[in-house]
């Protein structure tokens, strides 16, 4: 139906894999970043050609690719954190559980009821798997940072979801999604300062000494 | 009257008398070893004759005795699915039985009365046609295992190895009580249904299925339920602990299919259940014997691994049955079939091989030993024949089993789509898997039992086993070979076994040797022989042809290596077992380092039964604090255990009327 | 007759070329000129009519290494079609011999390593085995994904029949398959960033480190039993990586030497521009294959 557009979900998927298998920050930070531009490039491909389409595709594109990859980055180096040193599990299990989350994407997808024209696109099981990605990269790793990343990870599942439903109502799905993510991203941005500030960590497991 | 049914009863009978005339205190225990070990030959070669008959001429009987007990007439039955097995029983006991005389002092008595006994037992189990009489013969099967296994010695690793066995059986035949009672109100009766009977589809069909896997998957060992194996295997005498990886865990396979066999309009679930506890079992089993250390434990986790291979053909099979596709089946059952009579035969070699070994250096410890191939260069030949051909690769036997059931799985996903395919694309590569970590694991062995140099005096002072030991190995070792070579030849005895199990396949239709390319192995298999062979003659001139040298082994600019510095079967196993700690819980004791000249260390390492000792014993151990209470029913007088019959014959006339 | 014969020829001369062209390439990476491409087949020839010298703790296992490992290449390469052409010797379910056939050589390469002795070359044995183990399931996949959209059993026409006609309609699963056998070409044929075949330093090496005792014709047989295996995977992958017909049957054999040179030229600039990985990191990227091959599986059948 639409080309090219199943090479650009398989590669957002294989982005998937890299950010649950790799250690460093910045190759996680990139990976999100490179994930977010191959889907601001999908609507542009799923349409005909119009100035609005492309002024959808460039925001999101810079929101995306450019302007949350940076804060990030920014928010590494005041951290001074460079990789994430002991996740919960280790970086293979990691990668085997993604692997098994995504087959089990395929197999949830196949079982729902979808209007016919979707059936047989890869836009729901990537969704869902980029979804359960984000879900795993939130459980398993401690760090602020990389929780984010898995926040992320799991608003662009969200995302490809919504790319399915632009025909009824495009901007709508797309502000609301961005503005969630705006808000995280302050959010974790003043968390992260505040939590760096007053316990020169940002473990998020020393968090619990906080529940008394 | 010369049936090949009457043969086989001949045969059984002959080694069920074989160790009685060695009890009497009359004739000397030499004499007695030698009179038992002549039995059990002519009982298992009249045996051999009767089963290798049924199975080419496919020959089916069955006789019944004349039987006053309660539960109907007990029958007993000749089909080429039980001369399969009788055929695996009567080669490996008379190939143990050859070996114990080398192996096993005549001087302890028992011992040649309870193999005999096991014997016959074993072939009773495959011919019994009727529950009642199943059970009591699986009944004198366990308990005469049981005495075998135990006959080692009194060492407290012997006793707990034992007790647990005797528990895990126990439960395993509890299970089976209840099988045979679901079926008696099915059917109406204790005998066996005859083939494909019985509808598969209603809720009693569900229970079979579920006891049957329970009970005889206890037998066979299949993970979890695996727990009893390792250690009564380990700790049994080496040609007891053949007899039992050979054949006795086999009649856990063997019930199983029997049990299928009865069924028709098998659901797909069946088979998928079977796939994946035999992927389960494979990959578990494997992974947990790269982490041993004990030559005889490691090789009964290589039981267990294939146990699960054999349970991936029947499950292909199943699965074959319930999508409509002959070929699957043929190839399924065919590959479990072949790889039950080639494990059976390699793995009773290799554990043959273990105990020649384990005689010679006197340990268990495979970091003991070392060098072996230099006193005992045909133990080395043998033991490497049966760890290639427990590796799967060819020109041996196991390739060809293993290559039925992965021709299996790829004809399944070509053929078409169903709810199984994506389970028959997994189990493919999980085969690969445990093919690749068996080959790592037995090139382990091998490298650290006979390569290199003797790691200690024990090990140094090794020689070659006696003939009696030697030649059971070498006729083990030559199937091996045989079977890998000439497939068609093992796979025409399997077709009428394959035809009475799945009685639904049309007689015209498919056939092993049609469905798979087994010519195409014997030309390859030769063609690898000759140019292996062309390559070593090529290669010799050229040695011969050149200037030779001697030297030591180059020490990488290391002065001083020694012997007990070679690469141990523990540091080549610890790549992956650290790979895999999260389901093996390694247990490592390391001397902590500090100044900057440590003294004198020490450092072991211990994989536990992970399903044993941290699950179920924690598990049994709560429970038995939970349920104290009830102890207090158990308080040793008489009048009182009298009242509880009493009252239980009232309950039960209560119940009654 | 004659493509057999063809096949048979080049399968028997052209792998040492590879090894030559890979070295080429680097020294043109490292700004030298670099050996002549025909050197590896003056180093094998030289070994060849060298004497040679068997450490006395080793036995006729020693021996049967290399011997092994080169009947077996030579096996499999009987199996493998090249090019367009298929192979001699093509049957339902040849791929799990020519898998398998591999396993029996490494059985023996690690059984003559551990023959030694020497604990580093027990080390190489230990991470050949490892490494292997995990680089088994992803080529197996590989074949299923192969057999499922090609629907054949054979190597031959699952490889030389329809890849071409199969690459618009699934080209995701098929890079993905490519990506990881890219990965476990370099990984089984120990090159780098897995294992350096130049570097002498023991710790670090996989399969240099297991033949460090051999030498004569032994390690003449070791050094082209490895090209040959290199070729014989080579021509695997390129099967899918370069799927590209000429039509006619001759022209086929020069477009299969081409390709095969250009893949030792991309081998030897991959090799020119990586450094090695750590030891740790291996298991992670063989894992990783595998998850590819496994992704393009569901994909498949989906």
């Amino acid at each position: 139906m639409y080309p090219f557009a199943d090479q650009a979900l398989v590669f957002v998927m294989l982005i998937n894999f890299l950010a649950l298998g790799s250690s460093r920050m910045n190759v996680s930070v990139r990976a999100v970043a490179l994930q977010g531009v191959t889907l601001g490039i999908l609507p542009g491909i799923m349409h005909t050609f119009s100035w609005h389409l492309l002024a959808i595709t460039a925001g999101i594109i810079l929101a995306k690719g450019v302007a949350i990859p940076w804060l990030l980055v920014g928010a590494m180096r005041k951290a001074e954190i460079r990789r994430e040193v002991e996740p919960l599990i280790g970086y293979i299990p990691a990668l085997v559980l993604g692997a098994i989350a995504t087959a089990l994407a395929f197999v949830f997808a196949a079982k729902l009821p979808l209007a016919p024209e979707h059936q047989g696109l890869l836009f729901i099981p990537a969704s869902i798997a980029t979804l359960l990605t984000g879900f795993l990269l939130l459980v398993t790793r401690r760090k602020a940072i990389s929780q984010v990343i898995g926040y992320l990870v799991l608003e662009n599942g969200i995302f490809i979801f919504g790319l399915l439903l632009t025909e009824a109502m495009p901007v709508m799905v797309e502000a609301g999604a961005l503005l969630d993510l705006l808000v995280g991203i302050f959010v974790m941005g003043i968390v992260i300062n505040h939590i760096s500030r007053e316990f020169s960590s940002i473990d998020t497991s020393r968090l619990t000494a906080l529940k008394e | 009257m010369l049936t090949p049914g009457s043969l086989a009863i001949t045969g059984a009978a002959l080694c069920g008398i074989s160790g009685i005339p060695g009890l009497c205190p009359a004739i000397s225990a030499r004499l007695g070893q030698r009179i038992a070990v002549f039995l059990v030959l002519a009982g298992a070669a009249t045996g051999t004759a009767g089963a290798l008959w049924s199975m080419l001429g496919n020959l089916t009987e069955t006789w019944t005795l004349d039987w006053t007990l309660p539960f109907g007439t007990a029958e007993i039955g000749l089909d080429p699915l039980s001369a399969l097995f009788l055929l695996l029983i009567f080669v490996v006991s008379g190939c143990c039985s050859v070996y114990g005389i080398g192996y096993w002092p005549a001087e302890k008595r028992g011992l040649a009365f309870f193999f005999g006994l096991l014997s016959c037992s074993l072939a009773l189990v495959v011919m019994a046609r009727n529950g009642v009489f199943f059970l009591l013969a699986w009944e004198i099967m366990a308990l005469a295992n049981y005495i075998v296994l135990t006959s080692g010695g009194d060492s407290p690793e012997v006793c707990e190895a034992g007790r647990t066995y005797l528990v895990a059986t126990h439960i395993g035949t509890l299970a089976l009580f209840a099988l045979f009672a679901i079926f008696k109100v099915t059917t109406g009766s204790f005998q066996f249904p005859v083939a494909a009977g019985l509808d598969a589809s209603p809720l009693p069909a569900t229970a079979i299925f579920m006891t049957a896997l329970f009970g005889f998957g206890l037998k066979a060992g299949i993970m979890p339920l695996h727990v009893w194996l390792p250690s009564a295997h380990a700790n049994a005498p080496s040609h007891i602990s053949a007899l039992m990886s050979g054949v006795v865990i086999k009649m856990g396979i063997y019930g199983l299919l029997r049990t299928f066999s009865f069924f028709n309009n098998i659901p797909l679930w069946w088979g998928i259940l079977i796939l994946v506890a035999g992927i389960i079992s494979g990959l578990a089993g494997v992974i947990f014997a790269i982490a041993q250390h004990d030559i005889k434990r490691l090789l009964a986790y290589h039981s267990i691994e294939n146990i699960g291979i054999i349970a991936m053909g029947i499950g292909a099979a199943l699965i074959g049955e319930a999508t409509g596709s002959p070929s699957l089946v043929v190839l399924g059952i065919g590959g479990a079939f072949l790889h039950v009579l080639n494990h059976g035969i390699f793995k009773s070699l290799l554990f043959l091989g273990a105990g020649s070994v384990i005689h010679a250096s006197g340990t268990r410890e495979i970091d003991r030993m070392g060098g072996l191939a230099r006193p005992m260069p045909y133990t080395a030949v043998f033991f490497l024949t049966g760890a290639v051909a427990i590796c799967g690769l060819p020109p041996l036997n196991g390739f060809v089993s293993e290559f039925l059931i992965y021709f299996g799985f790829f004809t399944g996903i070509r053929e078409g789509f169903s709810k199984a395919t994506p389970i028959l694309a997994l189990a493919i590569p999980s085969l690969a898997m445990i093919g690749g970590l068996a080959l790592a694991c037995f090139v382990k062995v091998f490298g650290a039992t006979f390569l290199g140099l003797p790691r200690t005096d024990g090990a140094a002072r090794g020689h070659e086993a006696g003939r009696p030991m030697l030649a059971p190995m070498g006729l083990l070792a030559l199937l091996c070979l045989l079977i890998g070579v000439f497939p068609a030849a093992a796979t025409r005895l399997l077709e009428p076994a394959i035809r009475a199990w799945a009685p639904g396949l049309s007689e015209e239709g498919t056939r092993l040797a049609q469905a798979a390319p087994l010519s195409w192995i014997t030309l390859l298999a030769l063609l690898l022989i000759t140019i292996t062979l062309a390559f070593t003659i090529l290669f010799k001139r050229r040695v011969a042809g050149a200037a030779r040298g001697k030297a030591g082994t180059w020490d990488c600019g290391y002065a001083n290596p020694s012997a007990s510095m070679q690469y141990s079967s523990s540091s080549f196993a610890e790549m992956l077992v650290r790979l895999f700690a999260t389901m093996l819980r390694p247990d490592c004791h390391k001397p902590a380092l500090r100044d900057l000249f440590p003294k004198g260390g020490r450092f072991s390492s211990h994989v536990p039964e992970v399903v044993l000792e941290l699950i179920m014993v924690p598990w049994f151990m709560k429970s038995d604090v939970k349920f104290s209470s009830i102890r207090r029913l158990q308080h040793g007088q008489l009048h009182l255990y009298i009242l509880y019959v009493f009252l239980a014959l009232l309950a039960l006339l209560a119940w009654a009327t | 007759m004659t493509h057999i014969l063809i096949h048979i020829l080049l399968v028997l001369l052209m792998p040492p070329l590879l090894l030559g062209v890979i070295g080429k390439t680097k020294a043109f990476f490292a700004g030298r000129v670099g050996a002549p491409y025909l050197q590896p087949y003056y180093d094998i020839w030289k070994l060849m009519r060298k004497g040679s010298v068997f450490s006395e703790t080793t036995t006729w296992l020693f021996r049967a290494g290399p011997i092994v490992t080169l009947s077996v290449a030579v096996t499999a390469s009987l199996l493998i079609p090249l090019g367009n052409h298929s192979a001699p010797f093509s049957f339902a379910g040849d791929m799990i011999l020519f898998a398998y056939l591999f396993g029996l050589a490494r059985f023996f390469t690690v059984a003559a390593a551990l023959d030694t002795g020497s604990s580093f070359e027990g080390m190489g044995g230990a991470r050949e085995a490892t490494f292997s183990c995990l680089a088994e399931p992803t080529l197996f996949f590989a074949l299923v994904v192969l057999a499922r959209l090609s629907g054949s059993l054979s190597l031959s026409t699952m490889l030389t029949g329809s890849i071409t006609t199969l690459w618009p309609d699934s080209a995701p699963s098929l890079i993905l398959l490519a990506g990881s056998l890219f990965i476990i070409l370099l990984a089984e044929n120990c090159r780098v960033p897995f294992d350096d075949p130049n570097t002498h330093l023991e710790l670090t090496m996989i399969h240099e480190v297991m033949v460090l005792d051999h030498s004569g014709p032994a390690f003449g047989y070791i050094l082209y039993g490895a090209a040959m295996k290199l070729f014989v995977l080579g021509a695997f992958f390129l099967h899918i990586a370069f799927p590209f017909k000429a039509g006619d049957p001759f022209l086929d054999w020069g477009v299969f030497i081409i390709a095969m040179l250009l893949l030792a030229v991309v081998i030897g600039i991959v090799e020119s521009i990586m450094a090695r990985l750590r030891m740790v990191r291996i298991p992670q990227i063989l894992v990783a294959s595998t998850i590819l091959a496994a992704f393009a599986l569901v994909l498949v059948l989906r």
